[in-house]
């Protein structure tokens, strides 16, 4: 696996994430994620053929019985939102179809 | 003594028993983070009116009679991505720069609980990403050692609070390192509990499989004293563990003898700095003379710790901030009338997050990607598994691992801002703990020149009493943790 890293992986991975980054950014993050990755090649080397892979530690997660609780009222809900819309109960956002 | 030099343990037995008010420890320490914030910069909110009314209740609980609580009367200062309810909360983010939590962490809940006295917030790398506090949208944190240095990080404002006698007990996160490496650049006490051990509800998320809340603070006996209030289940928390929670104060008991302290030779051989190896040989010669045993043991896959660190956290975080987009809370980025939603939340990530944030999202998106996946993150997460065996095999023939907290005493500001990686390399010695669960604990042992230097004690999953007791029986023995910086 190749650590090389252009520009345009780095807007292609940027538009996945929802980040509009600034042609500088582009530039200096292409770089330094290309020093990163190059880096982190060093475990290809390790055989790890039948590893399991560990997401987490703690395998004994506990779910709590299934009953109903007050939850957050809708106007603490919504009184940090920058646009809410607490008489109609609702979070405006800009149009979602052109 | 004066009251801001004295530990937890010591205010809380003076407030309960009626021989200081919790009202003017309250002030002391309020006038100490007052007269050195413009200076140090610890602090990104001292919340007078909401620490004053909580010390004016404990008072009154105590004058009418009821158990004011084994925190009674001490001011705690949180970390800045701890939430509580109604407090300015910005994870050092100008994306969360006005944000009031509507709910409280649970870790601050239980030291109200106990009779604790919130301060305010602690300055921190943005989202508690880096390792010197520079990452703040508000501005670095000084080392209170000397000013030209950061106090590391991502805790940093909460390690200079204490070190610099604003508060005898902060909390901090530690994801990767974050509250033990900038303990021991400020010569205080750090503690990573277990992961699992406290609820992380309410602390603002970074990577959810490492992130763990823990104390900092000047002496191991307020370390114990603290994870006494704050560990446990919660049914806020699926990850919080049920285990049984001992009284960790019980566990200082002075006695290592015959204890097993298991040194990984290879893996702190290379890039320590003469004055932090010196110290660390140093303090292993003192725990020898209180009794343990040294031995050698092999950690071989610990020196692949900072690449599956790294791959591992920004795949987790690119997913956890994937919140952040303008609707809910937080941060909007102004624009013209007829965006699109989709170019509101590019916009808004951009100039609501700083750059290290940035590149870790795309770094993190970029491994979880497709064809990236098995060679990055799976690979990651087997190699994980790997550094667990070596964990499990070595805590076979020791009870405790040593090792040096951070390969140099603290770094000046700007020195590694621009280099990322050399950044990351700096937590060669503490990323593995948090990839593996184990509680580990940060302990000052010497001084490069005035800059602290800490070493740190690695216990097995669940074993905080351990580490405590070996750390208390050092602190005994030593006075690293006497010092006081001169600001």
């Amino acid at each position: 696996m190749s650590a090389e890293l252009t520009v345009a992986d780095v807007e292609r991975v940027a538009a996945l994430a929802h980040i509009e980054l600034t042609p500088e950014e582009k530039q200096l993050f292409a770089r330094q994620l290309a020093d990163i990755l190059h880096y982190a090649e060093q475990i290809q080397a390790l055989d790890t053929t039948g590893v399991p892979a560990t997401a987490h530690v703690n395998a004994a997660q506990h779910e709590r019985d299934d009953v109903a609780a007050p939850s957050l009222p809708v106007e603490e809900a919504l009184a940090a939102a920058p646009d809410g819309a607490p008489d109609a109960g609702l979070f405006r956002v800009p149009r979602v179809i052109g | 003594m004066s009251i801001i030099d004295r530990s937890a343990r010591a205010i809380r037995d003076d407030v309960a028993s009626g021989r200081i008010a919790a009202a003017d420890v309250c002030d002391a320490f309020i006038e100490r983070a007052q007269a050195t914030n413009p200076q140090l910069h610890a602090f990104n909110l001292i919340d007078v009116t909401r620490a004053r009314a909580q010390a004016a209740d404990i008072d009154r609980r105590r004058a009418a009679g009821e158990s004011p609580g084994p925190l009674a009367g001490v001011p705690i200062a949180l970390k800045d991505n701890l939430c509580v309810r109604g407090q300015r909360t910005t994870a050092a983010s100008k994306i969360l720069e006005t944000y009031e939590p509507p709910y409280t962490a649970t870790a601050v809940e239980r030291l109200e609980a106990a009779g604790a006295v919130i301060l305010g917030k602690t300055n921190c790398d943005e989202f508690a990403m880096g390792s010197s506090t520079e990452n703040s949208a508000f501005g670095p944190t000084r080392n209170p050692w000397a000013l030209d240095r950061t106090p590391g990080g991502s805790s940093g404002g909460s390690a200079v609070a204490v070190a610099a006698r604003c508060a005898p007990i902060a909390l901090g996160s530690d994801t990767g390192g974050s509250i033990r490496q900038p303990a021991a650049f400020c010569g205080v006490v750090g503690l990573k509990p277990t992961y699992g051990r406290v609820s992380r509800y309410g602390l603002l998320a970074f990577a959810s499989s490492l992130d763990q809340i823990g104390p900092l603070s000047r002496t191991v006996a307020d370390a114990a004293l603290v994870l006494n209030a704050i560990a446990g289940a919660d049914a806020h928390d699926s990850t919080a563990s049920s285990q049984a929670v001992p009284d960790f104060t019980a566990a200082l008991t002075g006695d290592i003898k015959g204890l097993r302290v298991g040194i990984p030779r290879a893996f702190v051989s290379d890039g320590v700095d003469p004055a932090v190896r010196a110290a660390f040989d140093q303090a292993l010669e003192t725990l020898r003379a209180l009794g343990a045993t040294i031995v050698d043991i092999d950690l071989p896959h610990a020196k692949y710790a900072i690449p599956v660190y790294y791959l591992v956290c920004t795949a987790e975080l690119s997913s956890n901030l994937a919140r952040y987009d303008g609707v809910r809370y937080g941060y909007r980025a102004s624009a013209p009338r007829d965006q699109s939603l989709k170019e509101m939340y590019s916009r808004t990530r951009d100039e609501g997050f700083g750059a290290e944030v940035k590149r870790r999202i795309v770094l993190g998106t970029y491994v979880l990607s497709a064809g990236y996946y098995d060679a990055f993150y799976l690979k990651a997460l087997q190699v994980r598994t790997l550094m667990r065996r070596d964990y499990d095999r070595a805590f076979e023939s020791v009870d405790v691992i040593a090792m040096p907290c951070a390969p140099t005493p603290a770094f000046k500001l700007g020195e590694k801002v621009d280099d990322p990686l050399q950044m990351y390399l700096d937590d060669i010695f503490t990323v593995s703990a948090n990839l593996v669960g184990l509680p580990g604990i940060s302990v000052p042992c010497g001084a490069s020149g005035d800059l602290p230097i800490g070493f740190q004690l690695i216990g097995r999953m669940f074993e905080e009493a351990t580490i405590l007791r070996a750390a208390e029986a050092f602190e005994r023995a030593t006075d690293w943790h006497t010092r006081a910086p001169s600001v």
